[in-house]
């Protein structure tokens, strides 16, 4: 088991070193196009080219200028911007990922919690009403526009109904530092989280009504209740359990790709000055230092969510165990 | 022990209603081996399915009469039926690759229909899951509940299966096709097996095949089923002896010889069964029987008698 797990972590770091290499010749061997024009921005003047080209090492073969970029990422951190002149690139992550992940991590507990309650619910209760309901519920949710959603959840708590006793208790939107102000974090963060997580629900809700039928269906249901076993126990037993494999799937990819800047609506929607928006940022100015800093950034937690996602596998399922 | 009456089973389709099982009676006594035998769709499993209260599917209708000890089985409320199965009467099925859930040790499996009916310690039903396995041959039982089901072999498998039915010492005990999944070496031991379980748990048993080898092995009693209905019933060895019903015979010649001259092919029932939804108004063996008369345009009766068949042939 432990060796498993270790060989594992080994991959992910091989997956990332070749990420890594793939993301810098995509952005810095393109044929034919300057990276120090590009790194250097719109409009800029001989002098900066020229320092560009020296601190990245433009004058050098290939594989220097991906050590030196890894160098600036890495170990100095010392990675600035062009496009905003002097602008440290990896302190400007570093100061993004506590707001992306503690938007991403809070909406997570609660569409893991509300999916696993709403699939099990519509599967125990399969073909009733309250099955239909809860699934045309999760069909709205899917279906409701994150920002869309985030504006009319603005609309109705920070103006509208913002000085009735239901909503007085919402702050201004923006971020707040958690080991400053929890109380302030907490509150700021309660409405993104669901606005992000409903979603989410909808769709674990539904994958897992859908998983858990068909699990009711397999032989060892049958030999379950064969054996006398209550339905409950069965539905959350075995069933439930069979089924947390591929819920947990599921989780590894959306939880990585919204760690990794995927809730950029969500965060700008609630002014959360997270990944998403400085990738987004990055992106309308094409400041490549961040782009390529973020990119590498978000390849890390998809491939770190995917590793956690196989680790996680290995105790859920004996058969990944031995092979 | 159990008496089944006129057990009927519908399932309603899209196409109409389909009735797999059509007035179908049956006794099990205390301690014997009911051999059910017939061909694939014949209603084996369905109508045992019914015995357990394992039909799941919503569209069916079960009607008639099924009583275990005295007791009505059909329409008891699911949790007094719950309380029976398991300890009472227990079935294994014809896949040991799939009866077992893939996350659990088999020790744990056992150990939970142990402690599903009998209120003992999780120390104590982990002994009585050694001793379990210890009884099915497994081999070092004490490691052997710890093995995941991906871990052993078929045979094993079953072996695993079958403690777990007789966790609870049930006096009744369905086995479905147990031995189908399984090699012919296998098979034999997994039959051996049966027979020495089934005597010292003095359990009757209702086991299933559609192989007459194996019924020839195994059975005191033999139950013939063609097309939802039970076509001839009798003791093995006047069955054996002295096939009544066309089909019979016919299963009886499909089976190779163990001694003498083998023949060159096997002889298979001309013709094939009958869809469910398109069964013939009458006998439903008719269109494939080289004996048929007009008679066999209305259903034949099946005797209540010792060694019987459904047929205008046998009883005019
Ligand atoms: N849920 C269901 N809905 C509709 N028809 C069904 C259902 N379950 C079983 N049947 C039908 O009932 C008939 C009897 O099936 P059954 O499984 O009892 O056959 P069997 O004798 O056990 O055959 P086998 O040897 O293949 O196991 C078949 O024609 C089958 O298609
Ligand atoms: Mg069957």
């Amino acid at each position: 088991m432990l060796l498993a797990i270790t060989r594992r972590l080994g991959q992910m770091l091989f997956v990332l070193v070749g990420i890594s290499i793939l993301v810098f010749l995509i952005f810095f061997a393109t044929p034919g196009a300057d990276p120090s024009a590009r790194i250097a921005g719109r409009n800029a003047s001989p002098e900066i080219l020229e320092a560009v080209r020296k601190s990245f090492g433009f004058d050098q073969p290939f594989y220097m200028q991906y050590l030196i970029m890894m160098k600036k990422i890495f170990v100095t951190g010392d990675l600035t911007s062009f496009v905003n002149r002097g602008w440290k690139v990896v302190p400007a992550v570093f100061e993004a990922i506590p707001v992306t992940l503690s938007l991403v991590i809070g909406a997570a507990v609660l569409w893991v919690v509300f999916g696993i309650i709403i699939g099990t619910v519509a599967a125990a209760t399969r073909g009733s009403w309250l099955d239909k309901f809860l699934m045309v519920l999760g069909l709205v949710g899917i279906s409701m526009p994150v920002y869309w959603l985030g504006e009319v959840m603005n609309l109705v708590t920070q103006s509208r109904y913002h000085d009735t006793w239901m909503f007085s208790w919402v702050p201004p939107l923006g971020y707040k530092n958690i080991s400053t102000d929890p109380r302030g974090w907490f509150l700021t963060l309660i409405i993104p989280w669901f606005t992000l997580a409903i979603l989410y629900i909808g769709l674990y809700g539904r994958v897992l009504r859908a998983n858990l039928i068909e699990a009711l269906q397999e032989d060892y249901v049958r030999t379950a209740r064969a054996k006398g076993l209550s339905e409950t126990r069965i539905l959350l037993r075995h069933a439930l359990r069979t089924s947390l494999t591929s819920f947990v799937t599921l989780f590894g990819l959306d939880f990585g790709a919204l760690v990794g800047g995927a809730a950029l609506l969500t965060e700008v929607v609630f002014d959360l000055h997270g990944v998403g928006m400085l990738t987004y940022n990055a992106l309308l100015t094409l400041d490549l230092p961040v782009i390529m800093a973020t990119v590498l950034y978000a390849s890390f937690f998809v491939v770190l969510s995917n590793a956690l996602v196989d680790v996680v596998y290995i105790f859920l399922d004996p058969r990944v165990r031995t092979a | 022990m159990l008496e089944v009456r006129d057990l009927k089973v519908s399932f309603h389709t899209e196409q109409g209603p389909a009735r797999a099982i059509d007035g179908v009676s049956f006794d099990v006594a205390e301690g014997e081996i009911l051999g059910v035998v017939g061909e694939s769709g014949s209603g084996k499993t369905v109508s045992l399915l019914a015995v357990m209260g394992l039909i799941t599917d919503p569209n069916v209708v079960i009607e008639g009469s099924i009583k275990y000890q005295g007791r009505e089985l059909v329409g008891l409320p699911a949790k007094e039926m719950r309380k029976l199965r398991g300890r009472e009467i227990a079935m294994i099925f014809q896949d040991p690759m799939t009866a077992l859930t893939p996350v659990y040790t088999i020790g744990w499996q056992i150990a939970e229909q142990i402690r599903a009916h009998n209120s003992i310690s999780a120390k104590q039903a982990e002994q009585r899951a050694i001793d379990l396995l210890a009884e099915v041959n497994i081999a070092n039982p004490h490691e052997a509940i710890h093995r995941y089901p991906h871990q052993l072999s078929g045979g094993m498998r079953q072996r695993a299966v079958i403690a777990m039915a007789l966790s609870c010492n049930p006096s009744l005990l369905v086995a479905d096709e147990p031995t189908t999944a399984l090699d012919v070496t296998v098979q034999a031991q997994i039959l051996d097996l049966v027979r020495k379980l089934q005597k010292n748990h003095k359990s009757a048993v209702v086991f299933i095949t559609h192989d007459m080898g194996v019924i020839a092995e195994i059975a005191d009693r033999v139950m013939v089923m063609y097309a939802g209905r039970i076509v001839e019933r009798g003791n093995k060895v006047a069955l054996f002896s002295n096939p009544l019903h066309p089909y019979t015979k016919a299963l009886l010649d499909s089976i190779p010889l163990l001694e003498g001259e083998r023949p060159r092919r096997l002889k298979s029932i001309p013709g094939s069964p009958p869809a469910l939804l398109n069964r013939p108004k009458g006998c439903a063996f008719a269109p494939r029987c080289a004996n048929r008369f007009e008679a066999c345009a209305s259903v034949p009766v099946l005797p209540n008698a010792g060694h019987d068949a459904a047929c205008f042939k046998v009883n005019p």
